[in-house]
C-alpha cells in the first residue's frame, strides 16, 4: 500500500523555517499576564486592530447579523444555498468594496468574480486554470512562503523566481524580469505568467507604476498571464499610493492583453478576517471566470458568511468609515514599530503598506551567509523570544532580512516586543570578534535546520 | 480544435472533466428557466433531480432561534467574534471537532469511537473526495468504483487529479449489489490496460440506489482492498438518512471486527449537507484511520477550510444531545413518510422502485416505458419527462448505470402538495405509455420473470411490516 507522490513529498513546503517558528512559538505563547516570558508572535501577518468597528457594527445590526431579512427568517434560503455562483448580494457587495479601496478609480464586474475559500484557494484554482503540470510562473523574490503550496504542491506547476535586491529597494527591473524568463527555458520550463504581490508580502510596499507597466509590457510582449495579488489592497497607509493593475489596462486599449490580467483578493487581511475563508479571483476572460468558477466547488465560501459579509459589506458608509481607520491605526502601529527599531540601530526597508516591516539586520550577521541569518533567527526566536519570519524562508536573493509583523498583537505587546530587541542588541559585542567562541554554542540550531523541502522540486 | 483563448488556459481548465457539458444537465438548464411554484408558475418543471434534505430544516431553525449563543452575530455570541474571525488554524476548532465525532458516534448508535484528531475539514464532501483522491492516487492511477455512482465522483475524483475511475459493474439482477467477481473483473481489466488501481470507492449509503451494504458486502469489500492492498474510501454521507430496516452499518464497524485488516487503508468522507440539510455551510468531513493521510489531507484542507463562524454554529448545534436525539428521529420518519408517499404512489401507477431505506431518492424502474432496452430510447423518455412531463429526474445513464431505463427521483426537497402534483404528472405519463404500446406492436418481449419481479417489489412496498403508513409518528401528525 502506498499514497499518493504529492502525500509523501514535502512540496507542501511545511518543513520550512517559516512554519518552524510557528511551532515554536505554539510551544510557548506568550501571554501578558499567564505567559510573560513566552514568545510573542511577530510571524504572523495578522491584522487585530479594527475588531472594534466591526463588534460595534454587529450591535448595532442585529436583524442583518442573525439570518434575518426584513424581519423574516432566511435560514432555510441560506442553509439551501450551494450555488457556486456566489450570493449576488455579496457579490455585489465586494466588488463594490473592492472598488472603494482603490478610490473607485477601478470598477469590478461582479459577474467576472469567483468566490473561493480564502486567497490560498484563489492562487491555487488560477495556476490550475492557467499552467498544466511541469509549466512555470516567474515570481519576485522575496515571496509569501505559502505560494509554494498553494501555486506549486497539487498543480505541479514550477515557481522561477525574479530576484530582486536591496540595491534599489527589491524593485522589479526589466533586466530581474528578462533573466528569470531565460532561467526558465534554460530549464526547458513553459512560462505561462508573472504572478506579484500588490502590495507586496513581506516588503510591505506598493508597486509603482514603473514597475507595474514594465510587468504588462513583458507578458503583452510574450503572451502570457499576469496574477496580481492584492490581498493586502486595503492596508496601504496612504490610499493615493495604491496602483491596482486594472487601473492601467484600460489605456492600453488592449483586449487580449485584458483577459489576460487577473487579480485574487481576500477579507483576511483587510478585515481580519482569515477564519471566515472568504477568497476572491477577478478575471475579464470569461473562460477564466467559468472554469475557476466550477473549480470553486472544492471551496466555496459558507452561505452563511457570505450572507453576514454581505450585510456588513452593503453599508457603504460603515465601509469607507471603516477602510480609512484601518489605514489610519495600521499607519501609527507601523509608525511605532518603526521608530523603535531605529532607535536601536536597526533599519527597515521603506514601507507604505502591509501588516509587516521587512528588517534589515545584515549588520548583525556574523558573516553574509545563510547559516549566519538561520543562527541570528534562532537566536531571535529563542533568546530574545519574538518569532520573527527570516527571509530565506521567503527566497530572499540577500542574507539577513526578517519579516516582522506588528498588527496581530497590542500596543504594550509590540513595546514589549522592541524593548526586548534593545537588550539584545545592547547585549551583543560587534559580532565579528566573537565569531570564533559562539560557533561551538550555535551549531546545534543551524544542525536543525534542513532544507528537504527542495528535493522535490529537482 | 481549440481556440486561440482556449490555449492560452490549461488543459484541465479547457477539457471537460468537470462533466457539466453533459446532456444531463438539460434537464437542470429546463428547471432553471422554468420553475415550478405553486400559484406563480403552476406549470413550470418540478425539481426532483437534487438530492436535498428539505422536510426538517424548521427544527434547525428552531434550534438557531433558541441559541443566539451558538451565532457570533448575535448579541450573545458576539464576543466570541474576534477570536472566531482570526482563528484559521486548519486542525479547525476543538470543539467543532470533538462535536463532529461524537454525532458520527451517535448516528452509528455509538458502536464505534472517532478520534477527534483524525477529522480534516474539507470545502464540502466535494473536497473531501478530491483531497482524497490527491493523497492516495498519482496521475494515470484508477479507482474502482460500483455502478450506479454519484455522477460528481467523475469531476470531484479524476478532474484536477488526473485520476481514473473504473467501474464495477453491477445490475438489476440483484438488485445492484457488486460482487467479488464484480470486482475482480475490474480489477483484472485494470492490470491488463497496464492501469494501477489504488482503491475502491464506495457509498454507503448508496447514491442513487438509497439502498445501504450490508455485513456480508461490508465484509466482502474489506477482504477484497486487504487482499489487493489498496485503499477503500466509504463515502458515508447519507449514513443519517437511513430510515428503515435494515440499518445502517458503518466501515468503521467492520474494521472493529475485523482485526486482520489493515486499518491503513480505511478512510470515511462525510458531510453534513445532506444528514442535517445545510448544504450551504460547506461543511465536509475526511476521516482516515492512516496517520500520513491525515497529515496529507490537513494540509491540504487549507484549500477548503470550514468558515469558522460555521464551525462555532455547528459546535454547539452537535454538542446538544437533546435536540439531536429528537431531529434524527424527526428528520427518519419524515423521509420514510415521504419516500412510502412517491413509491406507493408510483406503485399504484404500476411503476416499481429499488426497495431501499435511506437516502433523499428513490431509484425508480422505468424499463416497461422504453420504446427499446437501450440508452438512446432512455435518453428520449428522459426528455419526454423533462420537457413534456415537466419534471426533472435524473436518468440512469448519468450514474453509468449499465441498464437503461433507471431514473433517480427526489423526494425530501419538496413539500407534500409538490409530490402529489409531480405523483398525477408522472400517471399521466404512464397512462400515456400504456395507451401508446396498447396501438403499438409490441417491439420487446417481457419475459414473465421480469414482469413478476417488477410486481413482487410493489407488494415489499405495500405489505412490508415497516411501512410508515402505520407509524405512530406519521399518524399523529395527520
Amino acid at each position: 500500500m502506498t499514497i499518493s507522490k504529492k502525500a509523501a513529498c514535502n512540496s507542501h513546503g511545511q518543513d520550512s523555517s517559516y512554519f518552524l517558528g510557528w511551532e515554536e512559538y505554539e510551544k510557548n505563547p506568550f501571554h501578558e499576564s499567564t505567559n510573560p516570558n513566552g514568545i510573542i508572535q511577530m510571524g504572523l501577518a495578522e491584522n487585530q486592530l479594527s475588531f472594534d468597528l466591526l463588534e460595534s457594527w454587529l450591535a448595532a445590526n442585529p436583524d442583518a447579523a442573525s439570518f434575518k431579512r426584513d424581519g423574516q427568517s432566511i435560514f432555510r434560503e441560506l442553509a439551501l444555498f450551494q450555488d457556486y455562483h456566489g450570493l449576488p448580494i455579496f457579490k455585489n457587495a465586494l466588488a463594490q468594496f473592492m472598488a472603494e479601496i482603490r478610490g473607485n478609480k477601478v470598477q469590478f464586474d461582479p459577474n467576472n468574480l469567483v468566490l473561493t475559500a480564502g486567497a490560498t484557494s484563489a492562487n491555487e484554482t488560477l495556476i490550475f486554470c492557467l499552467a498544466d503540470p511541469g509549466d512555470a510562473f516567474l515570481l519576485p523574490t522575496p515571496y509569501y512562503p505559502g505560494f509554494d503550496r498553494d501555486l506549486k504542491w497539487r498543480t505541479g506547476v514550477k515557481i522561477v523566481p525574479i530576484q530582486c535586491t536591496s540595491r534599489n529597494g527589491f524593485r522589479i527591473t526589466s533586466s530581474a524580469v528578462e533573466e528569470a524568463y531565460k532561467l526558465a527555458q534554460k530549464r526547458n520550463l513553459k512560462v505561462k505568467g508573472v504572478l506579484i504581490t500588490n502590495p507586496s508580502n513581506p516588503l510591505g510596499i506598493t508597486l509603482s507604476r514603473k514597475e507595474l507597466n514594465l510587468l504588462l509590457n513583458f507578458v503583452d510582449k510574450k503572451g502570457i498571464h499576469l496574477i496580481s495579488d492584492e490581498i493586502y489592497s486595503g492596508t496601504v497607509f496612504d490610499s493615493a499610493e495604491f496602483v491596482s493593475i486594472m487601473e492601467l489596462l484600460p489605456n492600453r486599449n488592449n483586449p487580449q492583453l485584458m483577459n489576460r490580467v487577473h487579480v485574487v483578493y481576500s477579507l483576511s487581511k483587510d478585515l481580519g478576517l482569515p477564519g471566515f475563508r472568504v477568497g476572491s479571483i477577478f478575471s475579464n476572460d470569461r473562460l477564466v471566470v467559468a472554469a475557476a468558477t466550477k473549480m470553486s466547488s472544492f471551496g466555496l465560501i459558507s452561505s452563511q458568511t457570505q450572507y453576514l459579509l454581505s450585510a456588513i459589506l452593503s453599508d457603504h458608509v460603515f465601509a469607507k468609515k471603516y477602510v480609512a481607520e484601518n489605514r489610519m491605526r495600521l499607519r501609527n502601529r507601523h509608525a511605532v514599530l518603526v521608530s523603535g527599531l531605529r532607535r536601536v540601530g536597526i533599519s527597515c526597508l521603506e514601507s507604505n503598506s502591509g501588516l509587516f516591516c521587512w528588517v534589515d539586520m545584515r549588520h548583525l550577521l556574523s558573516s553574509d551567509s545563510l547559516e549566519a541569518e538561520m543562527e541570528l533567527w534562532k537566536k531571535v526566536v529563542y533568546d530574545v523570544g519574538l518569532n520573527i519570519s527570516p527571509g530565506s524562508s521567503c527566497h530572499c536573493a540577500e542574507h539577513g532580512w526578517f519579516r516582522v509583523c506588528f498588527a496581530n498583537m497590542t500596543e504594550d505587546t509590540l513595546d514589549l516586543a522592541i524593548r526586548r530587541i534593545k537588550s539584545f542588541v545592547d547585549s551583543i559585542s560587534p559580532i565579528k570578534n566573537c565569531r570564533n567562541s559562539r560557533s561551538k554554542s550555535i551549531s546545534k540550531w543551524v544542525s536543525r535546520l534542513s532544507f528537504h523541502d527542495r528535493e522535490c522540486d529537482r | 480544435m481549440l481556440t486561440n483563448q482556449e490555449q492560452l488556459l490549461s488543459k484541465i481548465a479547457s477539457n471537460d472533466g468537470h462533466g457539466e457539458n453533459s446532456a444531463f444537465f438539460d434537464g437542470w438548464k429546463a428547471y432553471d428557466s422554468d420553475p415550478y411554484h405553486p400559484t406563480q408558475n403552476p406549470n413550470g418543471v418540478i425539481q426532483m433531480g437534487l438530492a436535498e434534505n428539505q422536510l426538517s430544516m424548521d427544527l434547525v431553525e428552531e434550534w438557531v432561534r433558541n441559541n443566539p449563543q451558538a451565532s457570533i452575530c448575535t448579541p450573545k455570541g458576539a464576543s466570541q467574534f474576534k477570536d472566531i474571525a482570526i482563528y484559521q488554524d486548519y486542525h479547525g476548532l476543538p470543539e467543532f471537532r470533538n462535536a463532529v465525532a461524537r454525532f458520527m458516534e451517535k448516528v452509528r448508535g455509538n458502536r464505534v469511537r472517532f478520534d477527534p484528531d483524525r477529522i480534516v475539514m474539507s470545502g464540502g464532501a466535494t473536497g473531501a473526495q478530491e483531497t482524497l483522491a490527491f493523497c492516495l492516487a498519482d496521475p494515470g492511477e484508477a479507482l474502482l468504483v460500483p455502478t450506479p455512482y454519484y455522477p460528481g465522483n467523475d469531476r470531484d475524483l479524476t478532474w484536477r487529479t488526473g485520476i481514473e475511475l473504473i467501474p464495477v459493474v453491477c445490475d438489476s439482477s440483484n438488485d445492484f449489489k457488486f460482487t467479488r467477481d464484480a470486482l475482480e473483473t475490474a480489477f483484472n481489466k485494470a492490470q491488463e490496460s497496464n492501469t494501477k488501481v489504488k482503491g475502491l470507492l464506495l457509498n454507503n449509503p448508496s447514491n442513487p440506489l438509497g439502498t445501504v451494504l450490508d455485513r456480508e458486502a461490508l465484509s466482502m469489500a474489506i477482504n477484497f482492498i486487504n487482499d489487493k492492498n489498496i485503499h477503500l474510501i466509504c463515502d458515508e454521507i447519507y449514513s443519517a438518512t437511513v430510515f428503515d430496516e435494515p440499518g445502517f452499518i458503518s466501515i468503521a464497524e467492520i474494521l472493529q471486527e475485523s482485526p486482520q485488516t489493515n486499518p491503513e487503508l480505511i478512510h470515511i468522507i462525510y458531510s453534513l449537507s445532506k444528514d442535517l440539510g445545510f448544504p450551504g455551510f460547506r461543511v465536509g468531513i475526511l476521516y482516515s484511520y492512516n496517520d500520513a493521510v491525515v497529515s496529507c489531507a490537513r494540509k491540504m484542507s487549507s484549500f477548503g477550510l470550514v468558515s469558522t463562524q460555521t464551525q462555532l454554529l455547528l459546535a454547539s448545534m452537535l454538542s446538544d444531545e437533546e435536540f439531536l436525539e429528537k431531529f434524527l428521529a424527526e428528520s427518519a420518519a419524515r423521509l420514510c413518510a415521504r419516500r412510502s408517499m412517491l413509491c406507493q404512489g408510483l406503485a399504484q401507477m404500476g411503476v416499481g422502485s429499488l426497495k431501499g431505506s435511506a437516502g433523499l431518492y428513490c431509484w425508480m424502474d422505468l424499463r416497461r416505458l422504453l420504446k427499446a432496452a437501450t440508452f438512446e430510447a432512455e435518453m428520449e423518455l428522459w426528455r419526454v419527462i423533462v420537457n413534456d412531463v415537466r419534471i426533472n429526474v435524473s436518468p440512469g445513464a448519468s450514474f453509468h448505470c449499465s441498464e437503461p431505463g433507471w431514473f433517480r427521483v427526489c423526494f425530501a426537497n419538496m413539500d407534500d402538495e409538490t409530490m402529489r402534483v409531480a405523483l398525477g404528472r408522472i400517471s399521466k405519463l404512464v397512462m400515456q405509455s400504456n395507451k401508446n404500446s396498447e396501438s403499438r406492436k409490441p417491439c420487446r418481449r417481457r419475459s414473465k420473470l421480469e414482469i413478476s419481479l417488477s410486481f413482487r417489489r410493489l407488494d415489499e412496498i405495500m405489505m412490508s411490516p415497516h411501512s410508515p403508513m402505520t407509524s405512530p409518528l406519521v399518524r399523529a401528525r395527520t
